[in-house]
């Protein structure tokens, strides 16, 4: 089974993020970036599949910040081939459906069975990659995927259907999938072991032109939720103080 | 006069989401404003209880599997939009808007806008706004080429306007001739796993963010919850790493749930989780970030570190 795993880098969302000159974008220079985490997930699903059926895992993403250390730690976890698409300025905003075409220009040269990559982002305003990818390369896709089974020829995917409801459906290969959660946590490089790929292993690089960029969404303005005015009290003091006033506060309802 | 706005029902399971009468509501709205109809298309029949009478024309897709499989609602839907020729097509951000949305959007080359808390029609383009970076910043798009599809957050209408009670016209499309060729098929639909602990009758929680940081500090506040003999429950980056089980999990894809009280630590708020738990009488939350979501629904809060906060809270409740 050949599986490639598409992830991408996005500001870390435990930042506080500001909005750019222009009010339209965050401000890209001082935010640290990392894998988005469902991606991590996704490339973890690939990897077990590897385990388990044997497969060759192929982990492609675009040029943007620190995206080389993202590689690295996939060749590290077991990867057997990063590739870089260049061609898109790193230090700007790619919407889904310029990256879905990034993409999906690099897989026209690609055989795969499975593509792999985390079912959202959290900047994906126009919407979630696999669904546009998948139409882009006019294949079945899924998203929400909390269980991956494959097979020669068909996969079985288990998608989260909101309340716990599971659905369970067979789709042809190749497929697309939007990977909610792996089967497992995903793997952790250590750091010995990410060095040892930078030295040994190779980000071979691929340069994707887009000849027709598709009509984008115009974002007028990008901003920070206005406070509702409702808002919390805040309780102020040392950690004793305020354990105690907590549960003052659970006692009065008539709990512990 | 035609259709402008289409609303997709996302009853997998036969019953109908409250998300659908929302965007019913909203669709009323944005389909008089651009003088057109409102449409609901929905995988099977209606209930003759609930024909959807807030839509002018209710389309029902006969011949569907039960259960779900997206290619087949891909292209089950597609021959809907074909013929039903919509400016606007709305839909959740759940599983079949996430699934869809994008590739409608891409099929019939129109735009989306996801995240979707507002949509307002002004002169004839529609402006959108949008939650990005988990609730943290918002965006306002403006859609002058249509089709558009947008997907919705659940609960960011009122869903009054979309419950009124009436006939729409009716249209059936067949697709049960061409699904053969769908590269896909429904299996099966599993009910949840309702083994292990019960999050949703406890009238205190006890629940754990991404914030606690590893599977190994969860431990810190299990404790807390046995101490106060509570439930512990948590938010879905504490889930998809798989440091606690899926039963344990508050939000749109998890739990909704209405404690007496909602103690939350390292929560930062995001939508999904705002969605289970924001009718809980006193939320207490505590988060480092100052600007977290959270405090928005919290009614106390606290910017302490949880790894402070929660083991005195665990000995003055034990002591």
């Amino acid at each position: 089974m050949r599986i490639v795993v598409a992830m991408r880098q996005l500001a870390d969302l435990v930042e506080e993020l500001e909005v750019n000159d222009e009010g339209t974008d965050i401000d890209r220079e001082f935010v640290k970036f990392v894998s988005n985490e469902w991606d991590e997930a996704a490339l973890e699903e690939a990897l077990t599949l590897k385990d388990e059926l044997g497969a060759t895992v192929t982990v492609v993403a675009l040029d943007e910040p620190d995206v080389d250390q993202t590689l690295y730690a996939a060749l590290a976890k077991g990867a057997d081939r990063v590739v870089k698409l260049t061609g898109n300025d790193p230090d700007t905003w790619v919407r889904s459906r310029e990256r879905a075409q990034r993409l999906a220009s690099f897989l026209a040269g690609e055989s795969f069975d499975l593509l792999l990559t985390g079912v959202q982002a959290a900047d994906d305003l126009d919407g979630q990659l696999a669904g546009i990818l998948g139409s882009l390369l006019e294949v079945p896709h899924a998203a929400v995927v909390v269980g991956v089974e494959g097979s020669d020829s068909k996969v079985r995917v288990i998608q989260e259907m909101g309340g716990g409801l599971l659905g369970v459906s067979e789709l042809d290969l190749p497929a697309v999938l939007g990977i909610q959660a792996a089967k497992q946590t995903p793997r952790y490089a250590p750091i010995s072991r990410i060095r040892q790929a930078m030295q040994t292993g190779e980000i071979s690089e691929h340069e994707v032109e887009l000849s027709d960029a598709s009509a984008q969404v115009k974002v007028r303005r990008l901003y920070p939720p206005e406070s509702t005015g409702a808002g919390a009290t805040m309780l102020k003091g040392s950690p004793k103080e305020v354990a105690a006033e907590i549960i003052e506060i659970i006692k009065s309802k008539g709990l512990v | 006069m035609s259709v402008d706005v289409l609303v997709i029902a996302e009853a997998v399971a036969g019953e109908v989401p409250d998300v659908t009468y929302e965007l019913l509501g909203k669709g009323r709205e944005l389909s008089d404003g651009f003088s057109g109809e409102l449409a609901l298309v929905l995988a099977g029949e209606p209930s003759p209880q609930n024909l959807f009478g807030a839509a002018d024309v209710l389309y029902s897709m006969s011949g569907m599997e039960a259960g779900y499989c997206a290619p087949q609602w891909e292209m089950s839907l597609g021959e809907v939009i074909r013929s039903a020729h919509p400016k606007v097509v709305l839909v959740s951000t759940g599983t079949v808007g996430i699934d869809l949305a994008g590739a409608l959007a891409t099929q019939f080359d129109g735009v989306l806008a996801s995240y979707v808390i507002d949509a307002v029609m002004e002169g004839g383009s529609l402006v959108v706004t949008s939650q990005l970076y988990g609730g943290k910043l918002l965006s306002e798009v403006e859609i002058d080429s249509f089709p558009a599809v947008l997907s919705v957050v659940p609960g960011s209408f009122a869903s009054d306007v979309g419950r009124v009670v009436g006939e729409p016209r009716r249209e059936v499309i067949d697709v049960g001739g061409s699904l053969s060729s769908a590269k896909g098929i429904a299996i099966e639909l599993r009910e949840p796993d309702s083994s292990g602990v019960d999050i949703t009758a406890a009238p205190l929680l006890v629940s754990v963010g991404r914030g606690i940081g590893s599977k190994e500090n969860v431990e810190l506040v299990a404790e807390l919850a046995e101490a106060m003999k509570a439930p512990l429950s948590a938010s879905r980056p504490v889930i998809d790493q798989g440091w606690l089980p899926k039963p344990h999990q508050v939000g749109k894809s998890g739990k909704k749930v209405k404690p007496t009280v909602y103690l939350a630590f390292g929560i930062s708020g995001a939508p999904e989780h705002l969605e289970g738990m924001r009718s809980a009488d006193v939320i207490i939350a505590c988060n480092t970030d100052a600007k977290a979501p959270i405090f928005e629904v919290a009614h106390y809060g606290t910017t302490l570190d949880l790894f402070d906060l929660v083991p005195e809270l665990t000995d003055q409740v034990g002591g």
